[in-house]
Protein backbone atom coordinates (compact mmCIF):
# COMPACT_ATOMS: atom_id res chain seq x y z
CA UNK A 1 0.00 0.00 0.00
CA UNK A 2 2.85 2.40 0.77
CA UNK A 3 3.62 4.91 -1.92
CA UNK A 4 0.31 4.35 -3.66
CA UNK A 5 -1.53 7.61 -3.88
CA UNK A 6 -5.31 7.52 -3.84
CA UNK A 7 -7.21 10.18 -5.72
CA UNK A 8 -10.28 9.78 -3.58
CA UNK A 9 -10.87 10.52 0.07
CA UNK A 10 -9.61 7.43 1.90
CA UNK A 11 -12.12 7.59 4.75
CA UNK A 12 -15.00 7.96 2.41
CA UNK A 13 -13.97 4.94 0.37
CA UNK A 14 -13.07 2.84 3.37
CA UNK A 15 -15.48 -0.09 2.96
CA UNK A 16 -15.14 -0.61 -0.75
CA UNK A 17 -12.50 -3.31 -0.53
CA UNK A 18 -14.82 -5.58 1.47
CA UNK A 19 -16.85 -8.20 -0.33
CA UNK A 20 -20.54 -8.26 0.70
CA UNK A 21 -20.01 -11.16 3.11
CA UNK A 22 -16.94 -9.52 4.65
CA UNK A 23 -18.94 -6.33 5.13
CA UNK A 24 -21.78 -8.24 6.80
CA UNK A 25 -19.38 -9.98 9.19
CA UNK A 26 -17.58 -6.73 9.96
CA UNK A 27 -20.90 -5.03 10.71
CA UNK A 28 -21.98 -7.89 12.98
CA UNK A 29 -18.71 -7.95 14.90
CA UNK A 30 -18.63 -4.16 15.31
CA UNK A 31 -22.21 -4.21 16.54
CA UNK A 32 -21.71 -7.09 18.99
CA UNK A 33 -18.61 -5.47 20.46
CA UNK A 34 -20.31 -2.07 20.69
CA UNK A 35 -23.29 -3.58 22.49
CA UNK A 36 -21.01 -5.33 24.95
CA UNK A 37 -21.95 -8.90 23.98
CA UNK A 38 -18.47 -10.06 23.05
CA UNK A 39 -14.98 -9.18 24.23
CA UNK A 40 -12.63 -8.58 21.27
CA UNK A 41 -9.83 -10.26 23.24
CA UNK A 42 -12.00 -13.38 23.52
CA UNK A 43 -12.54 -13.47 19.75
CA UNK A 44 -8.81 -13.33 19.15
CA UNK A 45 -8.16 -16.01 21.78
CA UNK A 46 -10.75 -18.34 20.22
CA UNK A 47 -9.22 -17.96 16.76
CA UNK A 48 -5.71 -18.47 18.10
CA UNK A 49 -6.83 -21.65 19.88
CA UNK A 50 -8.12 -23.31 16.72
CA UNK A 51 -5.34 -21.99 14.50
CA UNK A 52 -2.41 -22.91 16.67
CA UNK A 53 -3.34 -25.10 19.66
CA UNK A 54 -6.11 -27.54 18.75
CA UNK A 55 -5.86 -29.60 15.57
CA UNK A 56 -5.41 -33.13 14.23
CA UNK A 57 -1.91 -33.45 15.72
CA UNK A 58 -3.73 -33.92 19.04
CA UNK A 59 -5.65 -36.89 17.70
CA UNK A 60 -2.50 -38.31 16.10
CA UNK A 61 -0.83 -38.36 19.53
CA UNK A 62 -3.84 -40.22 20.93
CA UNK A 63 -3.58 -42.83 18.17
CA UNK A 64 0.18 -43.19 18.59
CA UNK A 65 -0.26 -43.68 22.34
CA UNK A 66 -2.95 -46.31 21.71
CA UNK A 67 -0.66 -48.16 19.29
CA UNK A 68 2.24 -48.06 21.75
CA UNK A 69 0.52 -48.74 25.04
CA UNK A 70 -2.06 -51.55 25.21
CA UNK A 71 -3.23 -50.43 28.65
CA UNK A 72 -3.93 -46.94 27.27
CA UNK A 73 -5.73 -48.47 24.28
CA UNK A 74 -7.95 -50.42 26.68
CA UNK A 75 -8.75 -47.26 28.67
CA UNK A 76 -9.43 -45.39 25.42
CA UNK A 77 -11.87 -48.09 24.34
CA UNK A 78 -13.62 -48.06 27.72
CA UNK A 79 -13.87 -44.27 28.23
CA UNK A 80 -12.67 -42.06 25.39
CA UNK A 81 -13.10 -38.75 27.22
CA UNK A 82 -11.09 -39.87 30.25
CA UNK A 83 -8.32 -41.36 28.12
CA UNK A 84 -7.80 -38.32 25.87
CA UNK A 85 -7.84 -36.15 29.02
CA UNK A 86 -4.69 -38.03 30.08
CA UNK A 87 -2.98 -36.27 27.16
CA UNK A 88 -4.56 -32.96 28.13
CA UNK A 89 -7.33 -32.93 25.53
CA UNK A 90 -11.06 -32.40 25.92
CA UNK A 91 -13.71 -29.74 26.19
CA UNK A 92 -15.82 -27.79 23.77
CA UNK A 93 -17.09 -29.82 20.84
CA UNK A 94 -15.79 -33.04 22.33
CA UNK A 95 -17.30 -33.32 25.79
CA UNK A 96 -18.21 -36.98 25.18
CA UNK A 97 -15.58 -38.77 23.12
CA UNK A 98 -15.87 -42.33 21.87
CA UNK A 99 -12.91 -43.97 20.12
CA UNK A 100 -13.76 -46.60 17.52
CA UNK A 101 -11.03 -49.02 16.51
CA UNK A 102 -10.53 -50.33 13.00
CA UNK A 103 -9.95 -54.07 12.76
CA UNK A 104 -9.17 -56.39 9.85
CA UNK A 105 -12.87 -57.27 9.91
CA UNK A 106 -14.39 -53.78 10.10
CA UNK A 107 -13.48 -50.25 9.01
CA UNK A 108 -15.06 -47.24 10.73
CA UNK A 109 -16.22 -43.97 9.18
CA UNK A 110 -17.61 -40.93 11.03
CA UNK A 111 -20.10 -38.41 9.68
CA UNK A 112 -22.67 -35.90 10.85
CA UNK A 113 -25.56 -36.03 8.37
CA UNK A 114 -27.57 -33.35 10.21
CA UNK A 115 -24.90 -30.67 10.73
CA UNK A 116 -21.13 -30.72 11.23
CA UNK A 117 -20.44 -32.50 14.54
CA UNK A 118 -16.76 -33.36 14.72
CA UNK A 119 -14.38 -34.10 17.62
CA UNK A 120 -12.87 -30.63 17.95
CA UNK A 121 -10.49 -31.23 20.90
CA UNK A 122 -8.69 -34.03 19.07
CA UNK A 123 -9.12 -33.14 15.37
CA UNK A 124 -9.63 -29.36 15.42
CA UNK A 125 -12.11 -27.71 13.08
CA UNK A 126 -13.57 -29.91 10.35
CA UNK A 127 -12.48 -29.57 6.71
CA UNK A 128 -14.95 -28.03 4.29
CA UNK A 129 -15.80 -31.34 2.60
CA UNK A 130 -16.86 -32.86 5.95
CA UNK A 131 -19.52 -30.15 6.34
CA UNK A 132 -20.79 -30.19 2.75
CA UNK A 133 -23.74 -32.02 1.15
CA UNK A 134 -21.74 -34.54 -0.95
CA UNK A 135 -20.12 -36.15 2.10
CA UNK A 136 -23.05 -35.81 4.50
CA UNK A 137 -25.51 -37.32 2.01
CA UNK A 138 -23.36 -40.14 0.68
CA UNK A 139 -21.49 -41.43 3.76
CA UNK A 140 -24.49 -43.30 5.17
CA UNK A 141 -25.85 -44.78 1.91
CA UNK A 142 -22.64 -45.40 -0.05
CA UNK A 143 -19.63 -45.38 2.28
CA UNK A 144 -17.52 -47.43 -0.13
CA UNK A 145 -18.23 -44.82 -2.80
CA UNK A 146 -17.04 -42.11 -0.41
CA UNK A 147 -13.83 -44.05 0.23
CA UNK A 148 -13.36 -44.35 -3.54
CA UNK A 149 -13.62 -40.54 -3.78
CA UNK A 150 -10.62 -40.48 -1.43
CA UNK A 151 -8.77 -43.13 -3.42
CA UNK A 152 -9.22 -45.71 -0.67
CA UNK A 153 -10.22 -49.32 -1.41
CA UNK A 154 -10.70 -51.67 1.50
CA UNK A 155 -9.49 -55.26 1.39
CA UNK A 156 -12.03 -57.86 0.31
CA UNK A 157 -14.10 -59.03 3.25
CA UNK A 158 -13.64 -55.94 5.44
CA UNK A 159 -17.06 -54.56 6.34
CA UNK A 160 -17.82 -50.89 7.02
CA UNK A 161 -19.39 -49.30 10.06
CA UNK A 162 -20.63 -45.71 9.73
CA UNK A 163 -21.20 -43.60 12.85
CA UNK A 164 -23.71 -40.77 12.37
CA UNK A 165 -22.99 -38.16 15.07
CA UNK A 166 -26.59 -37.31 15.95
CA UNK A 167 -25.92 -36.53 19.65
CA UNK A 168 -23.11 -34.74 21.53
CA UNK A 169 -21.05 -37.93 21.38
CA UNK A 170 -17.99 -37.32 19.19
CA UNK A 171 -16.20 -40.17 17.49
CA UNK A 172 -12.55 -40.59 16.57
CA UNK A 173 -11.39 -43.51 14.45
CA UNK A 174 -8.29 -45.36 15.64
CA UNK A 175 -6.76 -46.65 12.40
CA UNK A 176 -4.86 -49.92 12.24
CA UNK A 177 -1.13 -49.64 12.85
CA UNK A 178 0.73 -50.26 9.60
CA UNK A 179 3.26 -53.07 9.38
CA UNK A 180 6.85 -51.90 9.29
CA UNK A 181 6.45 -49.53 12.25
CA UNK A 182 7.69 -51.90 14.93
CA UNK A 183 9.90 -50.17 17.48
CA UNK A 184 8.93 -46.66 16.37
CA UNK A 185 8.68 -43.89 18.96
CA UNK A 186 5.26 -42.40 19.68
CA UNK A 187 6.40 -39.20 17.99
CA UNK A 188 7.36 -41.00 14.81
CA UNK A 189 4.15 -43.01 14.86
CA UNK A 190 2.08 -39.83 15.26
CA UNK A 191 3.71 -38.43 12.12
CA UNK A 192 2.00 -41.05 9.92
CA UNK A 193 -1.48 -40.58 11.41
CA UNK A 194 -3.39 -38.32 9.03
CA UNK A 195 -6.52 -36.39 9.87
CA UNK A 196 -8.47 -38.41 7.31
CA UNK A 197 -7.38 -41.69 8.90
CA UNK A 198 -9.07 -40.54 12.13
CA UNK A 199 -12.29 -39.70 10.23
CA UNK A 200 -12.14 -42.99 8.37
CA UNK A 201 -11.74 -41.54 4.87
CA UNK A 202 -8.07 -42.52 4.93
CA UNK A 203 -5.74 -45.15 6.34
CA UNK A 204 -2.53 -44.81 8.30
CA UNK A 205 0.26 -45.66 5.88
CA UNK A 206 4.02 -45.65 5.80
CA UNK A 207 5.14 -43.64 2.79
CA UNK A 208 7.19 -45.72 0.38
CA UNK A 209 10.87 -44.74 0.41
CA UNK A 210 11.81 -43.21 -2.90
CA UNK B 1 -37.79 -30.60 10.86
CA UNK B 2 -37.42 -31.97 7.35
CA UNK B 3 -35.19 -29.09 6.30
CA UNK B 4 -32.19 -28.70 4.05
CA UNK B 5 -29.94 -30.04 6.80
CA UNK B 6 -31.34 -33.60 6.80
CA UNK B 7 -29.01 -34.89 4.10
CA UNK B 8 -28.45 -38.58 4.81
CA UNK B 9 -29.13 -40.66 1.68
CA UNK B 10 -29.89 -37.75 -0.65
CA UNK B 11 -28.33 -37.99 -4.10
CA UNK B 12 -27.06 -35.81 -6.90
CA UNK B 13 -24.42 -33.74 -5.07
CA UNK B 14 -21.55 -35.39 -6.94
CA UNK B 15 -18.35 -36.81 -5.51
CA UNK B 16 -16.70 -35.65 -2.29
CA UNK B 17 -13.89 -33.30 -3.31
CA UNK B 18 -11.19 -33.00 -0.66
CA UNK B 19 -9.02 -29.92 -1.02
CA UNK B 20 -5.29 -30.70 -0.94
CA UNK B 21 -3.50 -28.88 1.90
CA UNK B 22 -6.74 -27.24 2.94
CA UNK B 23 -6.18 -24.16 5.13
CA UNK B 24 -8.00 -23.98 8.47
CA UNK B 25 -9.87 -20.88 7.27
CA UNK B 26 -10.58 -19.58 3.77
CA UNK B 27 -10.41 -15.89 4.58
CA UNK B 28 -10.43 -13.74 7.70
CA UNK B 29 -14.21 -13.40 7.77
CA UNK B 30 -14.53 -17.15 8.43
CA UNK B 31 -12.35 -16.76 11.53
CA UNK B 32 -14.54 -13.95 12.80
CA UNK B 33 -17.75 -15.95 12.19
CA UNK B 34 -16.35 -18.92 14.10
CA UNK B 35 -15.23 -16.75 17.02
CA UNK B 36 -18.49 -14.76 17.13
CA UNK B 37 -20.51 -17.98 17.23
CA UNK B 38 -18.40 -19.48 20.02
CA UNK B 39 -18.39 -16.25 22.05
CA UNK B 40 -22.12 -15.63 21.51
CA UNK B 41 -22.91 -19.22 22.52
CA UNK B 42 -21.02 -18.60 25.76
CA UNK B 43 -23.49 -15.81 26.63
CA UNK B 44 -25.72 -18.71 27.74
CA UNK B 45 -28.86 -17.38 26.11
CA UNK B 46 -29.58 -20.37 23.87
CA UNK B 47 -28.74 -24.07 23.78
CA UNK B 48 -26.61 -25.76 21.13
CA UNK B 49 -29.81 -27.34 19.82
CA UNK B 50 -31.51 -23.98 19.44
CA UNK B 51 -28.49 -22.78 17.47
CA UNK B 52 -28.75 -25.86 15.26
CA UNK B 53 -32.44 -25.12 14.70
CA UNK B 54 -31.61 -21.55 13.71
CA UNK B 55 -29.29 -22.92 11.03
CA UNK B 56 -31.60 -25.62 9.72
CA UNK B 57 -34.44 -23.06 9.47
CA UNK B 58 -32.55 -21.39 6.62
CA UNK B 59 -34.61 -22.13 3.45
CA UNK B 60 -33.28 -25.31 1.79
CA UNK B 61 -32.18 -23.62 -1.45
CA UNK B 62 -30.04 -21.21 0.57
CA UNK B 63 -28.85 -23.88 3.01
CA UNK B 64 -27.58 -26.06 0.18
CA UNK B 65 -25.82 -23.23 -1.64
CA UNK B 66 -24.25 -21.47 1.38
CA UNK B 67 -20.78 -22.34 2.61
CA UNK B 68 -20.82 -23.62 6.18
CA UNK B 69 -19.59 -20.33 7.64
CA UNK B 70 -22.32 -18.52 5.69
CA UNK B 71 -24.80 -20.88 7.38
CA UNK B 72 -23.24 -20.06 10.76
CA UNK B 73 -23.41 -16.34 10.04
CA UNK B 74 -27.08 -16.46 9.06
CA UNK B 75 -27.89 -18.69 12.04
CA UNK B 76 -26.18 -16.33 14.51
CA UNK B 77 -27.94 -13.28 13.06
CA UNK B 78 -31.29 -15.11 13.42
CA UNK B 79 -30.57 -16.03 17.06
CA UNK B 80 -29.56 -12.48 17.97
CA UNK B 81 -32.70 -11.11 16.31
CA UNK B 82 -35.05 -13.69 17.84
CA UNK B 83 -33.67 -13.08 21.32
CA UNK B 84 -33.89 -9.31 21.00
CA UNK B 85 -30.17 -8.62 21.21
CA UNK B 86 -30.05 -6.74 17.90
CA UNK B 87 -32.45 -5.25 15.36
CA UNK B 88 -32.42 -5.74 11.59
CA UNK B 89 -31.41 -2.11 11.11
CA UNK B 90 -28.47 -2.52 13.48
CA UNK B 91 -27.25 -5.57 11.52
CA UNK B 92 -27.23 -3.50 8.34
CA UNK B 93 -25.71 -0.38 9.89
CA UNK B 94 -23.16 -2.18 12.07
CA UNK B 95 -23.76 0.25 14.93
CA UNK B 96 -26.16 0.31 17.85
CA UNK B 97 -29.42 2.24 17.62
CA UNK B 98 -31.26 0.36 20.39
CA UNK B 99 -30.00 -0.10 23.96
CA UNK B 100 -28.19 -3.40 24.59
CA UNK B 101 -29.99 -6.30 26.26
CA UNK B 102 -27.61 -7.43 29.02
CA UNK B 103 -26.62 -11.07 28.40
CA UNK B 104 -26.31 -13.63 31.19
CA UNK B 105 -22.55 -13.80 30.67
CA UNK B 106 -19.84 -12.27 28.53
CA UNK B 107 -16.85 -14.47 27.74
CA UNK B 108 -13.67 -12.60 28.63
CA UNK B 109 -10.43 -13.09 26.76
CA UNK B 110 -8.60 -14.35 29.82
CA UNK B 111 -11.26 -17.05 30.41
CA UNK B 112 -11.32 -18.48 26.89
CA UNK B 113 -8.77 -21.27 27.47
CA UNK B 114 -10.51 -22.52 30.62
CA UNK B 115 -14.02 -22.31 29.16
CA UNK B 116 -13.05 -24.17 25.98
CA UNK B 117 -11.17 -26.80 27.99
CA UNK B 118 -14.11 -27.34 30.33
CA UNK B 119 -16.67 -27.40 27.51
CA UNK B 120 -20.37 -27.82 28.12
CA UNK B 121 -21.04 -31.43 29.16
CA UNK B 122 -24.46 -32.77 28.17
CA UNK B 123 -24.68 -35.82 30.47
CA UNK B 124 -27.20 -35.54 33.30
CA UNK B 125 -28.07 -37.60 36.36
CA UNK B 126 -30.57 -40.36 35.52
CA UNK B 127 -34.02 -39.95 37.03
CA UNK B 128 -35.19 -43.44 36.05
CA UNK B 129 -33.59 -46.71 34.94
CA UNK B 130 -32.82 -47.20 31.25
CA UNK B 131 -35.63 -48.84 29.30
CA UNK B 132 -33.31 -50.71 26.94
CA UNK B 133 -30.16 -52.81 27.33
CA UNK B 134 -27.30 -53.70 25.01
CA UNK B 135 -28.51 -56.31 22.50
CA UNK B 136 -32.18 -55.30 22.58
CA UNK B 137 -34.02 -55.02 19.28
CA UNK B 138 -35.70 -51.66 18.84
CA UNK B 139 -37.63 -49.83 16.15
CA UNK B 140 -37.23 -46.10 15.69
CA UNK B 141 -40.40 -44.07 15.68
CA UNK B 142 -41.80 -42.30 12.63
CA UNK B 143 -42.12 -38.56 13.24
CA UNK B 144 -42.08 -35.51 11.02
CA UNK B 145 -42.02 -32.64 13.51
CA UNK B 146 -42.03 -29.00 12.42
CA UNK B 147 -39.47 -28.39 15.15
CA UNK B 148 -35.91 -29.59 15.70
CA UNK B 149 -35.14 -33.29 16.06
CA UNK B 150 -31.96 -35.36 15.92
CA UNK B 151 -33.70 -38.42 14.47
CA UNK B 152 -32.76 -38.24 10.78
CA UNK B 153 -35.33 -39.16 8.13
CA UNK B 154 -33.36 -42.11 6.78
CA UNK B 155 -33.43 -43.79 10.20
CA UNK B 156 -37.14 -43.37 11.05
CA UNK B 157 -39.28 -46.53 11.36
CA UNK B 158 -36.21 -48.79 11.13
CA UNK B 159 -35.30 -51.94 13.01
CA UNK B 160 -32.01 -51.79 14.87
CA UNK B 161 -30.09 -53.15 17.83
CA UNK B 162 -28.91 -51.32 20.94
CA UNK B 163 -25.14 -51.43 20.96
CA UNK B 164 -24.24 -48.96 23.68
CA UNK B 165 -26.00 -47.19 26.55
CA UNK B 166 -24.45 -43.74 26.97
CA UNK B 167 -26.17 -42.40 30.07
CA UNK B 168 -28.74 -39.61 30.21
CA UNK B 169 -28.16 -36.67 27.89
CA UNK B 170 -29.92 -33.36 27.33
CA UNK B 171 -32.90 -33.94 25.02
CA UNK B 172 -32.58 -31.74 21.92
CA UNK B 173 -36.11 -31.76 20.49
CA UNK B 174 -37.67 -29.74 23.31
CA UNK B 175 -34.55 -27.81 24.31
CA UNK B 176 -34.30 -26.36 20.80
CA UNK B 177 -37.73 -24.81 21.31
CA UNK B 178 -36.55 -22.92 24.35
CA UNK B 179 -38.34 -25.25 26.77
CA UNK B 180 -36.73 -26.06 30.12
CA UNK B 181 -33.92 -28.59 29.85
CA UNK B 182 -34.83 -32.27 30.19
CA UNK B 183 -32.67 -35.36 29.78
CA UNK B 184 -33.25 -38.87 28.44
CA UNK B 185 -31.27 -42.06 28.14
CA UNK B 186 -29.12 -42.05 25.03
CA UNK B 187 -28.25 -45.17 23.03
CA UNK B 188 -26.12 -46.15 20.07
CA UNK B 189 -28.48 -48.02 17.72
CA UNK B 190 -27.01 -49.92 14.79
CA UNK B 191 -28.83 -50.81 11.57
CA UNK B 192 -27.85 -52.99 8.62
CA UNK B 193 -27.44 -51.38 5.22
CA UNK B 194 -30.41 -53.31 3.74
CA UNK B 195 -32.68 -52.30 6.68
CA UNK B 196 -32.01 -48.64 5.91
CA UNK B 197 -31.65 -48.69 2.14
CA UNK B 198 -33.50 -51.75 0.86
CA UNK B 199 -32.69 -55.10 -0.65
CA UNK B 200 -30.08 -53.86 -3.12
CA UNK B 201 -28.00 -52.19 -0.40
CA UNK B 202 -24.52 -53.41 0.51
CA UNK B 203 -25.02 -56.07 3.24
CA UNK B 204 -21.46 -55.51 4.48
CA UNK B 205 -22.18 -51.98 5.73
CA UNK B 206 -23.80 -51.00 9.00
CA UNK B 207 -24.81 -47.53 10.15
CA UNK B 208 -25.46 -46.32 13.68
CA UNK B 209 -27.17 -43.26 15.09
CA UNK B 210 -27.22 -41.90 18.62
CA UNK B 211 -30.87 -42.13 19.66
CA UNK B 212 -32.65 -40.71 22.71
CA UNK B 213 -35.02 -43.12 24.47
CA UNK B 214 -38.22 -41.50 23.17
CA UNK B 215 -37.05 -42.14 19.59
CA UNK B 216 -37.25 -45.90 20.26
CA UNK B 217 -39.86 -48.60 20.76
CA UNK B 218 -39.27 -52.25 21.68
CA UNK B 219 -39.28 -54.58 18.67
Amino acid sequence: MSGHHHHHDHDHDHDNHFTPIEARVKALETLMVAKGYVDPAALDAIIDTYETKIGPRNGARVVARAWSDPAFAARLKADGSAAVAELGYGGRGGEHIVAVFNTPEEHNLIVCTLCSCYPWPVLGLPPVWYKCPPYRSKAVIDPRGVLADFGVTLPQGQSIRVWDSTAETRFIVIPMRPVGTEGWSEEKLASIVSRDSMIGTGLAVVEAQS
Amino acid sequence: MNGGQDLGGQMGFGPVRPEPNEPIFHGDWEKRVLALNVAAGAMGQWSIDESRHARESIPPADYLSFSYYQIWLAGLQNLLLQHGFVTSDELIEGKPSAPPRPPKRVLKGEDVAAVLRRGFPYAREAQAPARFSVGDSVRTIVIHPQHHTRLPRYARGKLGVIERVSGCHVFPDTGAQGQPETAQWLYTVVFTGPELWGRDADPTTRVSIEAWESYLEPA
